[in-house]
This record gives structure tokens, sequence and C-alpha cells, in this order.
């Protein structure tokens, strides 16, 4: 059963306000008074998830979902969708632009970390429709 | 027993807003026409010691008349004290001063920051170390880490602070000279900084501070003045001192001096409570690879904008550079003092810092989750005006200490006027009413 739920719009090409949502994120997490370790892996995962958001999406919304033993992120857009889910899992697989990469990110490592700090992880795409992300953690 | 460093003067609080907005840690709360500061929060940054337009926030130093507690007295002075004088050519004009003041030592704070940077370059290049390093050099770092950043607690340098460590090696040399007890030894630090006060009042990581009083440079400031650009020309004052510092130690008065005297390249200096949030912040993130230092510093521009100064931080900042230059850079591999005490014991936290985690609303995870939903809703209910007239800095600080019991929503002005309005209007119909009945 979820308590607490929380959504944060995330904008396409935002820079100014990229890592807001996850900031927000990190501040209810402590409030809540969650183990820090766990706390260091959520806050990693969704700052990913969230400049995933930015650099990738369409804009779309990141989710906090906390319940008795269990905590998601959940990120949700509405495209353009992943053409191949595998090879996004791939460490240095990217598809972003110079531009993004110029910035310091877009090294292909995004999903292959949020995957690895989170106790399970799935992604559900359709291109043209969008995707779906949930990291999930117990707490 | 109260332990921060700051006191409200409740004659001169007129209960404005400046001191609650400008608290990193949310520690700062009008009640009843007056500022407070909450004890479990506060981190003693002196961020609201600046910001106070009526001057009611009082820093607690030790008065100069405390001098004479102990029967040797030994002076640590920052190395932000040599800043502070126009003109200030010989630091020995400084040391005749202190020795006229009536200390029978002096051991510089810009020494043991020598040590402290040569024992963390051994550190970081043979150390088991949590990377980044982040200094506890400025006492506000453990406290805000173990505060707001839990996760970084192991970040924390195992080296304690500079002028800590002056006071443990200036007694351990002075009772071997002069051959007295230690107990009849009192150190006391000359402090650009109120959180000083604090340290010694309740230190991290250890039982007792060697520091027994802290005086605020500018309380001394007038009694050194007479001595600047005379004392070197007169050979009757004493003036000299057994282990003097170098550029390196000098250096260390102002954010990234630290840094440049351990020698890395991958470090961070930063200033600035916002500043340096937003660094942890990162760190915390781990969005800062490859990073072996971060020298954080509460104040602006390092010790030299401490809030306890005299003189202008910036117009500190060049002097300091302009006495760094005229030091020689001493190699602290080859200096026999440094390296007496580099790998000593000494220079440790007696026990690990621990986390205190302030944000925290509950012990209880799942009644934690619950109060958070519940503040997210007040959150939302609220103006978002962040005006403070409920005496809260923030509306979510206000929806917070609603769910913490602290507060009530009428404490809000707007919601306030709607409940009057509302119910002034409920008077009227129930007039017109009776009218018609």
């Amino acid at each position: 059963m979820v308590i607490y739920s929380e959504s944060y719009r995330v904008n396409k090409g935002d820079f100014s306000t990229a890592g807001e949502a996850s900031a927000k994120i990190k501040g209810a997490l402590k409030r809540m008074g969650l183990n820090p370790a766990i706390i260091r892996e959520v806050a990693i995962s969704s700052y990913e998830l969230e400049l995933n958001l930015v650099i990738h999406s369409e804009g779309g919304e990141l989710i906090l979902e906390v319940g008795d033993g269990v905590l998601s992120l959940i990120s949700s857009d509405c495209g353009p969708g992943i053409a191949d889910t595998s090879l996004v899992m791939q460490e240095g697989y990217s598809t972003a632009p110079e531009s993004v990469r110029a910035m310091g990110f877009g090294a292909g490592m995004g999903l292959p970390n949020v995957k690895r700090h989170s106790h399970s992880f799935s992604l559900e795409s359709e291109l043209g429709k969008g995707t779906r992300i949930v990291a999930s953690y117990n707490i | 027993m109260y332990k921060h460093s700051v006191r409200i003067d409740k004659r001169k609080c007129v209960g404005c807003t400046n001191c609650i907005k400008c608290c990193p840690t949310e520690a700062l709360r009008v009640q009843q026409g007056k500022a407070k500061i909450m004890d479990e929060r506060c981190i003693d940054c002196g961020n609201c010691l600046r910001v106070c337009p009526h001057n009611a926030m009082v820093a607690m130093t030790t008065p100069l008349s405390a001098l004479g507690a102990f029967k040797y007295n030994i002076v640590i002075p920052s190395t932000t004290l040599y800043s502070q004088f126009r003109g200030l050519a010989d630091l020995e004009d400084v040391y005749a001063g202190l020795y006229a003041m009536g200390f029978d030592a002096i051991y510089e704070e810009a020494k043991a920051a020598e040590i402290i940077a040569e024992a963390m370059s051994k550190y970081i290049h043979n150390g088991d170390a949590v990377y980044p390093i982040i200094s506890c050099t400025c006492p506000v770092i453990p406290r805000m880490v173990a505060a707001l950043y839990p996760n970084l607690i192991d970040n924390l340098s195992p080296f304690i602070p500079s002028n800590e460590l002056a006071a443990r090696v200036a007694k351990e040399e002075f009772c071997e000279s002069v051959g007295v007890p230690r107990e009849e030894v009192g150190a006391y630090y000359i402090s650009p900084c109120a959180a000083e006060m604090t340290h010694i009042k309740a230190p991290m990581g250890m039982d007792k501070s060697d520091i027994d009083g802290v005086f605020a440079v500018r309380d001394v400031y007038a009694l050194l003045l007479p001595y600047i650009g005379k004392a070197m020309n007169d050979p009757g004052l004493p003036k000299t001192i057994a282990h003097r510092a170098g550029a390196f130690g000098l250096g260390s008065a102002v954010v990234g001096g630290l840094s440049m005297a351990v020698g890395t390249e991958h470090y961070l200096a930063v200033d600035g409570m916002d500043n340096v949030m937003q660094c942890l912040d990162d760190i915390e993130n781990e969005r800062m690879g490859g990073l072996v230092l971060v020298e954080a510093m509460a104040c602006s521009g390092g010790c030299v904008g401490g809030p306890l100064t005299f003189e202008n931080k910036f117009v500190a900042k060049n002097r300091n550079r302009r006495l760094q230059y005229s030091q020689p850079r001493l190699d602290l591999e080859k200096d026999a003092h440094v390296q007496r005490y580099a790998d000593s014991p000494m220079l440790r936290f007696d026990r690990p810092l621990e986390p205190k985690s302030i944000l925290k609303l509950s012990d209880d995870v799942v009644a934690a989750v619950r109060m958070m939903d519940q503040l997210e809703t007040i959150t939302k209910s609220l103006p978002g005006l962040d005006c403070g007239s409920c005496g809260s800095p923030t509306c979510r600080t206000l929806a917070e200490d609603i769910v913490k019991g602290h507060a009530v929503e009428m404490d809000c002005i707007f919601k306030l006027r709607d409940k009057v309005r509302q119910m002034a209007q409920e008077m009227v119909d129930l007039a017109s009413a009776h009218k018609r009945g």
C-alpha cells in the first residue's frame, strides 16, 4: 500500500531546472528517516532518471512512491520511446547528441547505473508512445 | 547547558525575519515576536550573526578577563589574525603584542595547519580513505555533514581542526620544556570564528577540547595595534617563537590554502554555506568523480571572512597573500617539527564522528512517511509566498512545524485572514437570517 506519492514534472531540454526534482526527493527521504545508504542509492537513481527525462524525452514525470517496506521511483514520459530496450541497458551505449555530451552527460552509463543502484528495475517502452521505468527499493 | 555560539539579545530582537531566512538548517523561528534558536538543529555557521540588522545575535566568546585562570597561558593566534593589521610587515610585531598581553608562549594555528597538511598528503597517498575526503578544519563543516548529509559521514577527514591540534601540540611542548603539569597550562585561541565556542563546549569526536578559551579577533585587535610597525625595532621586547609557520601555513586562512599545502590538484575549494551545500549535494549524488579533497568553509573567503574579524574580508585576503609571499615556502617533508607530529595519533579525532540526521520527522519510518505525506498536503494548501510572517522561514517549513505539532495552520496570516473573512460572512448570514425570522 502506497502511503506517500509525489510527482514532479520534468521538462524536455530544461537544464536550468534539471536536478530540482531529485533534490526535492532527497529532501523528502531524509525527512522520512530512511537508511542513509538507501537514500544515497535513490538519490543517484533519481538524478539519472531526471536527467534522462530532460535529455532524451519529450518531457515527463518523476514520481516517488513510498509504502510500508518498499519505495519506488517511477519515470514516465510521453515519448519518443526506445527502439531497442536491450541496447540502452548496455554500458556505453548512448544516443545523446554532441551538445549534451559536451556538458558531461550522455556517457551511456545512465540506465545501467540506475539498475545497479536499485533493488529491482523494470523498463517498458513503446516507440512513439513513451517509456516507463520503475526502480524499486526495499526499505 | 546551552552549547551553541550564538545567543539572542531579546531586547534588541524585533522579530523580523532576516535570520530565519538565511539559516541553512532552518534552525530559527520567530515565536511571540522574538527569534529563537532550535538547539538540536543549529550548526553554528554564523549566518544569522552576519545578517541581523539589529545586532540582536550575539556571538559568545571568552571575556579577556578570563586570562589568569591558569598558572601558564599559551596563545594560539589564528592565521586570520595577522591579516587584520594595515601595514604589518613583520609577524614579530604581533608576537610582541601577544607577549605583552601576558601570554607565556605562542603557537601559531598556521604551524598546526602545516602538520595537518603534511599528514593529509600522506593519508591521500597511502590511506584507505573514502574519497573525496572532506576537511574538518572549519568546525561548521563536520556539523553540517552530520546534520544534513549523514551519507557523507565517512568522507569526513580523520584529522582534528588545526587550532585544536595547535592547542594539543603547544601544551605538550610547553609542559615538556618548562617541566610543568598539563593542568596548569591554559590555551587560548584568538578566533575569527563564532563556531569555536561550540567546538570547546561540545567538541565533536573527542571528550574535551584542549582549547580553554576563545577570544574574538576584534576584541584583541586594539590591544595589539600599538605594537604593529613598532615592536620589530625595539630590542627590549620579546618577540621570538619556537616554530614559525611558512607560506603554506599562512595560506590556510583563505579557502584553498590547505589544498595548496597538501599538494593535490584534485581538490575542491568551496566557501559560503549555500555553495558548500550545493557541492555536498553533488558529492552525495556521486557527481564529483576523481575528487580527492574537499576544502569547504562556512564563511565566504574562508577564515578571513569570519564574523569575529575586524577587517573587510577582501582586504584581509589581500594582506594574507602578501604575508604568505613574505615567508619561505617551507618544505614540509623536511621540516623537523612538522615531521615530528605528522604521524602522531594526536592529529586524529579520539572517536568516529557520528551522524545526527536532524531532518528526520520521526524515528519510526512508517510514521515519518505518513507525516511527510501530510507535510506535502499542508504545503499545497499554504499560499507559497514564503513571507515568514508565521515565524517559519518558508511555507514548507511551516507545514513541517505543523506536522511536528509545533505550529498550527492559523499561524499563517493568509489562512487566518481567510478564516476571519469566512467567519464574518457567517455572522452576516446569521444576522440576516435572524432579521427575516
